[in-house]
Protein backbone atom coordinates (compact mmCIF):
# COMPACT_ATOMS: atom_id res chain seq x y z
CA UNK A 1 0.00 0.00 0.00
CA UNK A 2 1.32 3.46 -1.04
CA UNK A 3 0.30 6.08 1.42
CA UNK A 4 0.68 9.81 2.01
CA UNK A 5 0.41 11.08 5.60
CA UNK A 6 -0.14 14.72 6.57
CA UNK A 7 -0.19 16.47 9.94
CA UNK A 8 -0.66 20.25 10.13
CA UNK A 9 -2.70 20.28 13.33
CA UNK A 10 -0.47 22.76 15.10
CA UNK A 11 2.74 24.68 14.61
CA UNK A 12 4.70 21.56 13.58
CA UNK A 13 4.12 20.32 10.04
CA UNK A 14 4.88 16.73 9.10
CA UNK A 15 4.56 14.86 5.80
CA UNK A 16 5.52 11.29 4.96
CA UNK A 17 5.24 8.90 2.04
CA UNK A 18 5.05 5.22 2.91
CA UNK A 19 5.10 1.97 0.99
CA UNK A 20 3.58 -0.62 3.33
CA UNK A 21 5.64 -0.59 6.53
CA UNK A 22 8.46 1.37 4.94
CA UNK A 23 8.81 5.13 5.29
CA UNK A 24 10.15 6.31 1.91
CA UNK A 25 10.38 10.04 2.61
CA UNK A 26 9.45 12.27 5.49
CA UNK A 27 9.79 15.93 6.39
CA UNK A 28 8.93 17.58 9.68
CA UNK A 29 9.24 21.29 10.40
CA UNK A 30 8.52 23.34 13.49
CA UNK A 31 9.15 26.81 12.20
CA UNK A 32 5.80 28.52 11.74
CA UNK A 33 2.17 28.44 10.96
CA UNK A 34 2.38 29.22 7.26
CA UNK A 35 1.25 25.71 6.40
CA UNK A 36 -0.96 26.85 3.53
CA UNK A 37 2.12 27.96 1.65
CA UNK A 38 4.51 25.20 2.67
CA UNK A 39 2.42 22.02 2.81
CA UNK A 40 1.90 21.24 -0.86
CA UNK A 41 5.53 21.96 -1.92
CA UNK A 42 6.70 19.59 0.82
CA UNK A 43 4.17 16.95 -0.31
CA UNK A 44 5.35 17.34 -3.91
CA UNK A 45 8.98 16.93 -2.92
CA UNK A 46 8.32 13.89 -0.74
CA UNK A 47 6.36 12.28 -3.57
CA UNK A 48 9.10 13.03 -6.11
CA UNK A 49 11.80 11.71 -3.78
CA UNK A 50 9.74 8.55 -3.38
CA UNK A 51 9.43 8.21 -7.13
CA UNK A 52 5.65 8.34 -6.97
CA UNK A 53 2.98 10.09 -8.99
CA UNK A 54 -0.17 11.22 -7.17
CA UNK A 55 -2.16 8.50 -8.93
CA UNK A 56 0.19 5.85 -7.47
CA UNK A 57 -1.18 6.51 -3.98
CA UNK A 58 -3.67 4.09 -2.44
CA UNK A 59 -4.52 6.05 0.66
CA UNK A 60 -4.23 9.46 2.27
CA UNK A 61 -3.93 9.67 6.06
CA UNK A 62 -4.48 12.94 7.86
CA UNK A 63 -4.25 14.08 11.46
CA UNK A 64 -7.87 15.15 11.85
CA UNK A 65 -7.76 17.09 15.10
CA UNK A 66 -7.93 18.45 17.62
CA UNK A 67 -5.56 21.35 17.09
CA UNK A 68 -5.41 24.80 15.54
CA UNK A 69 -8.59 25.30 13.51
CA UNK A 70 -6.76 26.86 10.61
CA UNK A 71 -3.98 24.28 10.68
CA UNK A 72 -6.50 21.45 10.71
CA UNK A 73 -8.41 22.90 7.78
CA UNK A 74 -5.29 23.17 5.66
CA UNK A 75 -4.32 19.55 6.27
CA UNK A 76 -7.84 18.16 6.02
CA UNK A 77 -8.76 20.19 2.91
CA UNK A 78 -5.57 19.00 1.24
CA UNK A 79 -6.02 15.36 2.23
CA UNK A 80 -9.76 15.25 1.58
CA UNK A 81 -9.51 16.91 -1.82
CA UNK A 82 -6.59 14.72 -2.87
CA UNK A 83 -8.43 11.56 -1.87
CA UNK A 84 -11.60 12.77 -3.58
CA UNK A 85 -10.06 13.98 -6.81
CA UNK A 86 -8.01 10.79 -7.29
CA UNK A 87 -10.69 8.50 -5.88
CA UNK A 88 -8.41 7.16 -3.15
CA UNK A 89 -9.04 6.04 0.42
CA UNK A 90 -9.00 8.63 3.19
CA UNK A 91 -8.20 7.95 6.83
CA UNK A 92 -8.46 10.42 9.70
CA UNK A 93 -6.49 9.80 12.87
CA UNK A 94 -6.69 11.77 16.10
CA UNK A 95 -3.87 14.32 16.15
CA UNK A 96 -3.36 13.52 19.83
CA UNK A 97 -3.20 9.77 19.20
CA UNK A 98 -0.66 10.34 16.43
CA UNK A 99 1.55 12.23 18.86
CA UNK A 100 1.08 9.62 21.63
CA UNK A 101 2.23 6.94 19.18
CA UNK A 102 5.73 8.41 19.32
CA UNK A 103 6.03 6.52 22.62
CA UNK A 104 6.73 2.81 22.10
CA UNK A 105 6.99 1.50 25.68
CA UNK A 106 4.38 -1.24 25.96
CA UNK A 107 1.77 -0.60 28.65
CA UNK A 108 2.84 3.02 29.16
CA UNK A 109 0.25 5.74 29.84
CA UNK A 110 0.81 8.72 27.54
CA UNK A 111 -0.91 12.11 27.79
CA UNK A 112 -0.46 14.24 24.64
CA UNK A 113 -1.51 17.86 25.01
CA UNK A 114 -2.02 20.89 22.74
CA UNK A 115 -2.46 24.39 24.10
CA UNK A 116 -5.98 25.72 23.54
CA UNK A 117 -5.18 29.08 25.18
CA UNK A 118 -6.50 30.71 28.33
CA UNK A 119 -5.42 27.78 30.53
CA UNK A 120 -7.27 25.28 28.37
CA UNK A 121 -5.89 22.36 26.46
CA UNK A 122 -6.85 19.75 23.92
CA UNK A 123 -5.80 16.55 25.60
CA UNK A 124 -6.36 12.81 25.76
CA UNK A 125 -4.95 9.89 27.72
CA UNK A 126 -3.65 6.83 25.89
CA UNK A 127 -2.10 3.50 26.81
CA UNK A 128 0.37 1.88 24.46
CA UNK A 129 -0.98 -1.59 23.73
CA UNK A 130 0.28 -3.86 20.98
CA UNK A 131 2.41 -0.94 19.75
CA UNK A 132 -0.58 1.35 19.28
CA UNK A 133 -2.06 4.11 21.44
CA UNK A 134 -5.42 3.03 22.82
CA UNK A 135 -7.66 5.76 24.26
CA UNK A 136 -8.09 5.65 28.03
CA UNK A 137 -9.70 9.10 28.33
CA UNK A 138 -11.12 10.38 25.08
CA UNK A 139 -9.77 13.54 23.43
CA UNK A 140 -11.32 16.64 24.90
CA UNK A 141 -11.18 20.38 25.29
CA UNK A 142 -10.55 20.86 28.99
CA UNK A 143 -9.12 23.30 31.51
CA UNK A 144 -5.57 22.42 32.47
CA UNK A 145 -6.55 22.32 36.15
CA UNK A 146 -9.33 19.82 35.49
CA UNK A 147 -7.08 17.77 33.26
CA UNK A 148 -4.33 17.64 35.89
CA UNK A 149 -6.88 16.41 38.44
CA UNK A 150 -8.12 13.70 36.06
CA UNK A 151 -4.60 12.46 35.37
CA UNK A 152 -3.82 12.45 39.08
CA UNK A 153 -6.39 9.68 39.66
CA UNK A 154 -4.12 7.24 37.79
CA UNK A 155 -1.66 5.76 40.19
CA UNK A 156 1.11 5.14 37.70
CA UNK A 157 3.67 7.15 35.70
CA UNK A 158 2.31 9.18 32.76
CA UNK A 159 4.40 10.47 29.87
CA UNK A 160 3.40 14.07 29.05
CA UNK A 161 4.11 14.73 25.39
CA UNK A 162 3.89 17.74 23.07
CA UNK A 163 5.73 21.03 22.62
CA UNK A 164 2.96 22.86 24.54
CA UNK A 165 3.40 20.75 27.71
CA UNK A 166 6.14 23.07 28.93
CA UNK A 167 3.65 25.93 29.23
CA UNK A 168 1.55 24.01 31.77
CA UNK A 169 4.22 21.82 33.35
CA UNK A 170 3.90 23.46 36.77
CA UNK A 171 0.22 22.73 37.50
CA UNK A 172 0.63 19.28 35.97
CA UNK A 173 3.63 18.50 38.12
CA UNK A 174 1.82 19.81 41.18
CA UNK A 175 -0.95 17.28 40.56
CA UNK A 176 1.15 14.32 39.41
CA UNK A 177 4.38 14.79 41.36
CA UNK A 178 7.07 12.33 40.29
CA UNK A 179 4.53 10.32 38.29
CA UNK A 180 4.91 12.98 35.61
CA UNK A 181 7.48 11.93 33.02
CA UNK A 182 8.39 14.57 30.48
CA UNK A 183 8.85 13.09 26.97
CA UNK A 184 12.23 13.60 25.31
CA UNK A 185 12.21 16.69 23.04
CA UNK A 186 12.57 14.58 19.88
CA UNK A 187 9.27 12.89 20.74
CA UNK A 188 7.38 16.17 21.17
CA UNK A 189 6.95 16.70 17.44
CA UNK A 190 4.32 14.70 15.54
CA UNK A 191 5.88 12.42 12.92
CA UNK A 192 3.84 11.75 9.79
CA UNK A 193 5.69 8.44 9.41
CA UNK A 194 4.14 7.32 12.69
CA UNK A 195 0.78 8.74 11.61
CA UNK A 196 1.03 6.83 8.33
CA UNK A 197 1.73 3.55 10.09
CA UNK A 198 -1.30 4.09 12.33
CA UNK A 199 -3.41 4.97 9.31
CA UNK A 200 -2.37 1.93 7.36
CA UNK A 201 -4.53 -0.44 9.38
CA UNK A 202 -7.35 1.99 10.21
CA UNK A 203 -10.71 1.84 8.43
CA UNK A 204 -11.05 4.46 5.66
CA UNK A 205 -13.87 7.00 5.97
CA UNK A 206 -17.10 5.74 4.39
CA UNK A 207 -18.48 9.15 3.38
CA UNK A 208 -15.63 11.25 2.11
CA UNK A 209 -17.74 14.38 1.47
CA UNK A 210 -18.79 14.47 5.12
CA UNK A 211 -15.24 14.29 6.44
CA UNK A 212 -14.31 17.39 8.46
CA UNK A 213 -11.75 18.17 11.15
CA UNK A 214 -12.52 17.08 14.67
CA UNK A 215 -12.45 20.56 16.20
CA UNK A 216 -13.78 19.33 19.57
CA UNK A 217 -15.40 22.73 20.06
CA UNK A 218 -18.35 24.55 18.63
CA UNK A 219 -17.54 28.05 17.45
CA UNK A 220 -18.26 30.71 20.07
CA UNK A 221 -21.04 32.16 17.89
CA UNK A 222 -22.81 28.80 17.57
CA UNK A 223 -22.32 28.07 21.25
CA UNK A 224 -23.93 31.39 22.22
CA UNK A 225 -26.71 30.96 19.69
CA UNK A 226 -27.59 27.48 20.93
CA UNK A 227 -27.66 28.72 24.51
CA UNK A 228 -30.21 31.36 23.51
CA UNK A 229 -32.21 29.13 21.16
CA UNK A 230 -32.20 25.63 22.64
CA UNK A 231 -35.34 24.66 20.75
CA UNK A 232 -34.56 26.20 17.39
CA UNK A 233 -32.90 24.67 14.42
CA UNK A 234 -32.22 26.61 11.25
CA UNK A 235 -30.83 23.66 9.35
CA UNK A 236 -30.06 23.09 6.56
CA UNK A 237 -27.42 25.74 7.02
CA UNK A 238 -25.97 25.40 3.57
CA UNK A 239 -28.10 25.27 0.45
CA UNK A 240 -27.31 24.85 -3.19
CA UNK A 241 -28.66 27.78 -5.22
CA UNK B 1 -13.57 23.13 -34.59
CA UNK B 2 -11.00 24.62 -32.30
CA UNK B 3 -10.80 22.92 -28.94
CA UNK B 4 -12.30 24.94 -26.12
CA UNK B 5 -10.21 25.78 -23.08
CA UNK B 6 -11.94 24.57 -19.94
CA UNK B 7 -11.20 26.04 -16.55
CA UNK B 8 -12.31 24.56 -13.23
CA UNK B 9 -12.80 27.61 -11.02
CA UNK B 10 -13.02 27.83 -7.22
CA UNK B 11 -14.52 30.58 -5.06
CA UNK B 12 -14.67 30.50 -1.25
CA UNK B 13 -13.82 34.02 -0.09
CA UNK B 14 -16.84 34.63 2.12
CA UNK B 15 -20.04 32.65 2.69
CA UNK B 16 -20.50 30.87 -0.62
CA UNK B 17 -18.62 27.75 -1.68
CA UNK B 18 -18.65 27.63 -5.45
CA UNK B 19 -17.01 25.56 -8.16
CA UNK B 20 -17.64 26.15 -11.85
CA UNK B 21 -16.54 24.90 -15.24
CA UNK B 22 -16.12 27.72 -17.76
CA UNK B 23 -15.29 27.34 -21.45
CA UNK B 24 -13.09 29.95 -23.15
CA UNK B 25 -13.79 32.43 -20.38
CA UNK B 26 -17.33 33.23 -21.44
CA UNK B 27 -19.44 30.10 -21.51
CA UNK B 28 -20.72 28.58 -18.29
CA UNK B 29 -20.87 24.78 -18.37
CA UNK B 30 -21.65 24.59 -14.67
CA UNK B 31 -21.67 26.97 -11.72
CA UNK B 32 -22.40 25.18 -8.47
CA UNK B 33 -23.00 27.52 -5.53
CA UNK B 34 -23.54 26.37 -1.95
CA UNK B 35 -24.64 29.36 0.09
CA UNK B 36 -24.35 29.61 3.86
CA UNK B 37 -26.81 32.49 4.25
CA UNK B 38 -29.18 30.41 6.34
CA UNK B 39 -26.40 29.67 8.82
CA UNK B 40 -25.12 33.23 9.21
CA UNK B 41 -28.67 34.56 9.54
CA UNK B 42 -28.50 33.18 13.06
CA UNK B 43 -25.77 35.66 13.91
CA UNK B 44 -26.89 38.66 11.86
CA UNK B 45 -23.76 38.52 9.71
CA UNK B 46 -20.99 36.25 8.51
CA UNK B 47 -19.00 34.63 11.33
CA UNK B 48 -15.60 33.77 9.82
CA UNK B 49 -14.95 30.55 11.76
CA UNK B 50 -18.44 29.25 10.98
CA UNK B 51 -17.95 30.14 7.31
CA UNK B 52 -14.62 28.31 7.17
CA UNK B 53 -16.18 25.20 8.68
CA UNK B 54 -19.01 25.18 6.14
CA UNK B 55 -16.57 25.53 3.24
CA UNK B 56 -14.73 22.37 4.20
CA UNK B 57 -18.06 20.52 4.44
CA UNK B 58 -19.00 21.60 0.94
CA UNK B 59 -15.83 21.73 -1.11
CA UNK B 60 -15.64 18.23 -2.57
CA UNK B 61 -19.41 18.10 -3.09
CA UNK B 62 -19.15 21.27 -5.17
CA UNK B 63 -16.25 19.91 -7.24
CA UNK B 64 -18.16 16.72 -7.95
CA UNK B 65 -21.36 18.53 -8.92
CA UNK B 66 -19.52 21.05 -11.10
CA UNK B 67 -17.86 18.30 -13.14
CA UNK B 68 -21.05 16.25 -13.37
CA UNK B 69 -23.24 19.16 -14.42
CA UNK B 70 -20.69 20.25 -17.01
CA UNK B 71 -20.42 16.62 -18.11
CA UNK B 72 -16.62 16.76 -18.18
CA UNK B 73 -13.76 14.84 -16.56
CA UNK B 74 -10.40 16.05 -15.28
CA UNK B 75 -8.89 15.03 -18.61
CA UNK B 76 -11.00 17.66 -20.35
CA UNK B 77 -9.71 20.49 -18.15
CA UNK B 78 -6.96 22.93 -19.14
CA UNK B 79 -6.45 24.79 -15.88
CA UNK B 80 -7.65 25.36 -12.33
CA UNK B 81 -8.46 28.90 -11.18
CA UNK B 82 -9.05 30.04 -7.63
CA UNK B 83 -9.86 33.17 -5.63
CA UNK B 84 -6.88 33.82 -3.37
CA UNK B 85 -8.04 37.22 -2.04
CA UNK B 86 -9.43 39.51 -0.88
CA UNK B 87 -11.75 37.85 1.62
CA UNK B 88 -11.88 36.00 4.92
CA UNK B 89 -8.58 34.20 5.35
CA UNK B 90 -9.99 30.97 6.81
CA UNK B 91 -12.60 30.80 4.07
CA UNK B 92 -10.11 31.55 1.30
CA UNK B 93 -7.75 28.85 2.57
CA UNK B 94 -10.23 26.07 1.85
CA UNK B 95 -10.64 27.03 -1.80
CA UNK B 96 -6.95 27.77 -2.28
CA UNK B 97 -5.79 24.45 -0.84
CA UNK B 98 -8.45 22.44 -2.66
CA UNK B 99 -7.62 24.12 -5.98
CA UNK B 100 -3.89 23.61 -5.51
CA UNK B 101 -4.44 19.90 -4.84
CA UNK B 102 -6.64 19.41 -7.91
CA UNK B 103 -4.01 21.19 -10.03
CA UNK B 104 -1.23 19.06 -8.55
CA UNK B 105 -3.09 15.77 -8.79
CA UNK B 106 -4.02 16.26 -12.44
CA UNK B 107 -0.95 18.18 -13.63
CA UNK B 108 -2.92 21.30 -14.46
CA UNK B 109 -1.73 24.91 -14.32
CA UNK B 110 -2.99 26.91 -11.35
CA UNK B 111 -4.39 30.43 -11.84
CA UNK B 112 -4.59 32.71 -8.77
CA UNK B 113 -7.49 35.14 -9.26
CA UNK B 114 -8.33 38.38 -7.47
CA UNK B 115 -11.91 38.10 -6.24
CA UNK B 116 -12.73 41.66 -7.33
CA UNK B 117 -11.43 40.96 -10.84
CA UNK B 118 -13.81 38.04 -10.80
CA UNK B 119 -16.76 40.30 -9.98
CA UNK B 120 -15.93 42.54 -12.94
CA UNK B 121 -15.64 39.57 -15.28
CA UNK B 122 -19.12 38.39 -14.31
CA UNK B 123 -20.17 40.99 -16.90
CA UNK B 124 -18.04 39.22 -19.52
CA UNK B 125 -20.80 36.61 -19.75
CA UNK B 126 -23.03 39.33 -21.25
CA UNK B 127 -20.69 40.27 -24.10
CA UNK B 128 -16.98 40.84 -24.85
CA UNK B 129 -15.26 43.72 -23.10
CA UNK B 130 -14.19 46.79 -25.07
CA UNK B 131 -11.46 49.00 -23.67
CA UNK B 132 -10.92 51.33 -22.03
CA UNK B 133 -13.55 50.21 -19.56
CA UNK B 134 -14.71 51.49 -16.20
CA UNK B 135 -16.17 49.22 -13.53
CA UNK B 136 -18.33 50.30 -10.62
CA UNK B 137 -17.77 47.53 -8.11
CA UNK B 138 -20.20 47.48 -5.23
CA UNK B 139 -20.37 44.71 -2.67
CA UNK B 140 -20.55 43.97 1.04
CA UNK B 141 -16.82 44.48 1.40
CA UNK B 142 -15.95 46.91 -1.39
CA UNK B 143 -17.14 50.02 -3.16
CA UNK B 144 -14.71 51.12 -5.84
CA UNK B 145 -14.28 52.50 -9.32
CA UNK B 146 -11.82 50.48 -11.36
CA UNK B 147 -10.32 51.55 -14.67
CA UNK B 148 -9.25 48.91 -17.19
CA UNK B 149 -6.99 49.75 -20.17
CA UNK B 150 -7.03 46.16 -21.28
CA UNK B 151 -7.99 42.67 -20.21
CA UNK B 152 -6.48 41.83 -16.85
CA UNK B 153 -5.32 45.38 -16.07
CA UNK B 154 -7.03 46.95 -13.08
CA UNK B 155 -6.42 50.37 -11.59
CA UNK B 156 -8.42 51.83 -8.73
CA UNK B 157 -9.62 55.38 -9.34
CA UNK B 158 -11.79 55.79 -6.28
CA UNK B 159 -13.09 53.80 -3.36
CA UNK B 160 -15.01 54.06 -0.12
CA UNK B 161 -13.22 55.68 2.76
CA UNK B 162 -15.24 53.83 5.38
CA UNK B 163 -18.11 51.36 4.97
CA UNK B 164 -18.80 49.53 1.76
CA UNK B 165 -22.27 50.17 0.33
CA UNK B 166 -23.40 46.61 0.99
CA UNK B 167 -22.16 46.85 4.55
CA UNK B 168 -24.33 49.95 5.08
CA UNK B 169 -27.35 48.01 3.77
CA UNK B 170 -26.73 45.22 6.28
CA UNK B 171 -26.29 47.67 9.16
CA UNK B 172 -29.45 49.64 8.53
CA UNK B 173 -31.19 46.34 7.85
CA UNK B 174 -30.64 45.46 11.49
CA UNK B 175 -32.30 48.72 12.54
CA UNK B 176 -35.27 48.00 10.26
CA UNK B 177 -35.54 44.43 11.53
CA UNK B 178 -34.60 42.97 8.16
CA UNK B 179 -32.63 39.75 8.45
CA UNK B 180 -29.14 39.36 7.02
CA UNK B 181 -28.35 39.82 4.15
CA UNK B 182 -30.61 42.84 3.98
CA UNK B 183 -29.91 44.20 0.49
CA UNK B 184 -32.64 42.50 -1.47
CA UNK B 185 -35.45 43.21 1.00
CA UNK B 186 -34.47 46.85 1.49
CA UNK B 187 -34.36 47.23 -2.29
CA UNK B 188 -37.96 45.94 -2.44
CA UNK B 189 -39.07 48.16 0.45
CA UNK B 190 -37.45 51.13 -1.24
CA UNK B 191 -39.52 50.53 -4.36
CA UNK B 192 -42.67 50.74 -2.24
CA UNK B 193 -41.61 53.95 -0.47
CA UNK B 194 -40.74 57.58 -1.18
CA UNK B 195 -37.54 59.51 -0.45
CA UNK B 196 -38.86 61.81 2.27
CA UNK B 197 -36.06 61.92 4.81
CA UNK B 198 -33.40 63.65 2.69
CA UNK B 199 -30.45 61.77 4.14
CA UNK B 200 -27.01 63.26 3.40
CA UNK B 201 -25.20 62.51 0.15
CA UNK B 202 -21.69 62.29 1.51
CA UNK B 203 -18.82 63.63 -0.59
CA UNK B 204 -21.13 64.01 -3.56
CA UNK B 205 -19.74 67.44 -4.49
CA UNK B 206 -16.12 66.72 -3.64
CA UNK B 207 -13.73 66.73 -6.54
CA UNK B 208 -12.59 63.14 -6.19
CA UNK B 209 -13.92 59.69 -6.94
CA UNK B 210 -14.16 58.40 -3.39
CA UNK B 211 -17.24 57.37 -1.45
CA UNK B 212 -18.37 57.45 2.16
CA UNK B 213 -21.36 55.65 3.62
CA UNK B 214 -20.81 55.73 7.37
CA UNK B 215 -22.34 59.21 7.72
CA UNK B 216 -25.45 58.06 5.92
CA UNK B 217 -25.67 55.05 8.16
CA UNK B 218 -25.38 57.24 11.29
CA UNK B 219 -27.98 59.71 10.00
CA UNK B 220 -30.33 56.83 9.34
CA UNK B 221 -29.85 55.28 12.78
CA UNK B 222 -30.18 58.67 14.52
CA UNK B 223 -33.44 59.38 12.68
CA UNK B 224 -34.91 56.05 13.75
CA UNK B 225 -33.71 56.36 17.36
CA UNK B 226 -35.01 59.89 17.64
CA UNK B 227 -38.42 58.77 16.42
CA UNK B 228 -38.38 55.89 18.90
CA UNK B 229 -37.63 58.29 21.74
CA UNK B 230 -40.53 60.60 20.97
CA UNK B 231 -42.79 57.66 20.27
CA UNK B 232 -43.23 58.43 16.58
CA UNK B 233 -43.63 55.69 14.00
CA UNK B 234 -41.75 56.13 10.76
CA UNK B 235 -42.75 54.50 7.51
CA UNK B 236 -40.19 51.74 6.98
CA UNK B 237 -40.62 51.78 3.23
CA UNK B 238 -39.97 55.52 3.14
CA UNK B 239 -36.91 55.02 5.32
CA UNK B 240 -35.64 52.36 2.94
CA UNK B 241 -36.43 54.51 -0.09
CA UNK B 242 -34.63 57.50 1.43
CA UNK B 243 -31.60 55.43 2.32
CA UNK B 244 -31.42 53.81 -1.08
CA UNK B 245 -31.89 57.15 -2.86
CA UNK B 246 -28.83 58.50 -1.07
CA UNK B 247 -26.72 55.42 -1.88
CA UNK B 248 -27.75 55.42 -5.52
CA UNK B 249 -27.32 59.20 -5.89
CA UNK B 250 -23.79 59.02 -4.54
CA UNK B 251 -22.79 55.98 -6.58
CA UNK B 252 -24.25 57.33 -9.82
CA UNK B 253 -23.02 60.90 -9.47
CA UNK B 254 -19.49 59.75 -8.67
CA UNK B 255 -19.65 57.44 -11.64
CA UNK B 256 -20.73 60.34 -13.85
CA UNK B 257 -17.86 62.40 -12.51
CA UNK B 258 -15.37 59.68 -13.32
CA UNK B 259 -16.77 59.13 -16.79
CA UNK B 260 -16.40 62.83 -17.59
CA UNK B 261 -12.71 62.58 -16.89
CA UNK B 262 -12.16 59.08 -18.27
CA UNK B 263 -14.18 58.51 -21.43
CA UNK B 264 -14.62 54.77 -21.75
CA UNK B 265 -16.33 52.44 -24.16
CA UNK B 266 -18.10 50.43 -21.48
CA UNK B 267 -19.26 50.87 -17.92
CA UNK B 268 -19.53 47.61 -15.97
CA UNK B 269 -21.70 47.37 -12.89
CA UNK B 270 -20.69 44.39 -10.76
CA UNK B 271 -20.50 43.01 -7.21
CA UNK B 272 -23.23 41.85 -4.85
CA UNK B 273 -24.93 45.26 -4.69
CA UNK B 274 -25.05 45.30 -8.50
CA UNK B 275 -28.13 43.13 -8.04
CA UNK B 276 -29.88 46.19 -6.53
CA UNK B 277 -32.77 47.09 -8.85
CA UNK B 278 -32.74 50.74 -7.84
CA UNK B 279 -29.11 51.07 -8.87
CA UNK B 280 -29.55 49.10 -12.10
CA UNK B 281 -32.61 51.10 -13.12
CA UNK B 282 -30.95 54.44 -12.44
CA UNK B 283 -27.88 53.62 -14.49
CA UNK B 284 -30.03 52.26 -17.31
CA UNK B 285 -32.07 55.46 -17.27
CA UNK B 286 -29.27 58.02 -16.87
CA UNK B 287 -26.30 56.66 -18.72
CA UNK B 288 -27.58 56.64 -22.34
CA UNK B 289 -28.39 60.36 -22.27
CA UNK B 290 -25.41 61.49 -20.19
CA UNK B 291 -22.83 59.30 -21.92
CA UNK B 292 -24.22 58.07 -25.23
CA UNK B 293 -20.86 56.64 -26.26
CA UNK B 294 -20.50 54.49 -23.17
CA UNK B 295 -22.23 51.15 -23.19
CA UNK B 296 -23.65 49.88 -19.90
CA UNK B 297 -22.84 46.27 -19.04
CA UNK B 298 -24.76 45.01 -16.04
CA UNK B 299 -23.43 41.82 -14.48
CA UNK B 300 -26.20 39.21 -14.82
CA UNK B 301 -28.32 39.05 -11.66
CA UNK B 302 -27.38 35.42 -11.02
CA UNK B 303 -23.69 36.30 -11.22
CA UNK B 304 -23.67 39.39 -8.99
CA UNK B 305 -23.15 37.36 -5.83
CA UNK B 306 -20.01 35.33 -5.28
CA UNK B 307 -19.64 32.43 -7.73
CA UNK B 308 -17.01 30.30 -9.38
CA UNK B 309 -17.99 31.17 -12.96
CA UNK B 310 -16.80 34.76 -12.63
CA UNK B 311 -13.47 33.45 -11.32
CA UNK B 312 -13.25 31.21 -14.38
CA UNK B 313 -13.88 34.19 -16.66
CA UNK B 314 -11.21 36.35 -14.99
CA UNK B 315 -8.89 33.35 -14.79
CA UNK B 316 -9.17 32.72 -18.51
CA UNK B 317 -7.53 36.08 -19.25
CA UNK B 318 -4.62 35.10 -17.01
CA UNK B 319 -4.54 31.66 -18.62
CA UNK B 320 -3.99 33.29 -22.00
CA UNK B 321 -1.15 35.34 -20.52
CA UNK B 322 0.32 32.34 -18.70
CA UNK B 323 -0.02 34.03 -15.32
CA UNK B 324 0.22 30.93 -13.21
CA UNK B 325 0.76 30.29 -9.52
CA UNK B 326 2.58 27.39 -7.93
CA UNK B 327 2.13 24.96 -5.06
CA UNK B 328 3.13 27.62 -2.53
CA UNK B 329 0.16 29.88 -3.38
CA UNK B 330 -1.34 31.28 -0.19
CA UNK B 331 -4.50 33.17 0.62
CA UNK B 332 -4.09 36.95 0.68
CA UNK B 333 -7.06 38.34 2.65
CA UNK B 334 -6.24 41.99 1.90
CA UNK B 335 -5.27 41.60 -1.76
CA UNK B 336 -5.86 44.87 -3.63
CA UNK B 337 -5.70 46.28 -7.12
CA UNK B 338 -3.05 48.93 -7.58
CA UNK B 339 -4.03 52.59 -7.50
CA UNK B 340 -3.86 54.33 -10.81
CA UNK B 341 -0.44 55.97 -11.16
CA UNK B 342 -0.68 59.68 -10.45
CA UNK B 343 -3.92 59.38 -8.49
CA UNK B 344 -3.69 60.91 -5.05
CA UNK B 345 -5.23 58.62 -2.51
Amino acid sequence: MKLLAIDTSNRPLSVAVLADQQILATTTTNVGRNHSSTLLPIVERAMTQSGLEPTDLDRIVVAAGPGSYTGLRIGVTTAKTLAFTLNKELVGISSLAALAANVVTEGQLVAPLFDARRDNAFAGLYRIQNQRPVAVIEDQHVSVAKWAAKLATYNEPIVLIGTDVQKYVEPLRAALGDRLIRARPQLDLPQAGVLGLLGQTATPVANLHAFVPNYLRLTQAEHDWQAKHPEKDHAPYVEKI
Amino acid sequence: MKKQNLILAFESSCDETSVAVVADGHQILSNVIATQINSHKRFGGVVPEVASRHHIEQITICIESALEEANVTYDDLDAVAVTYGPGLVGALLVGVNAAKVVAYAHHLPLIPVNHMAGHIYAARFVKPFEFPLMALLVSGGHTELVYMQADGQFEIIGETRDDAAGEAYDKIGRVLGVSYPAGKEIDQMAHAGIDTFNFPRAMIDEDNFDFSFSGLKSAFINTVHHADQIGATLDKNDLAASFQASVVDVLVSKTHRVLEQYPVKQLVLAGGVAANQGLRERLQKDLPTAFPNTELLLAPLKLCGDNGAMIGAAGYVQYQHHQFGDASLNADPSLEFDWMPGMVK
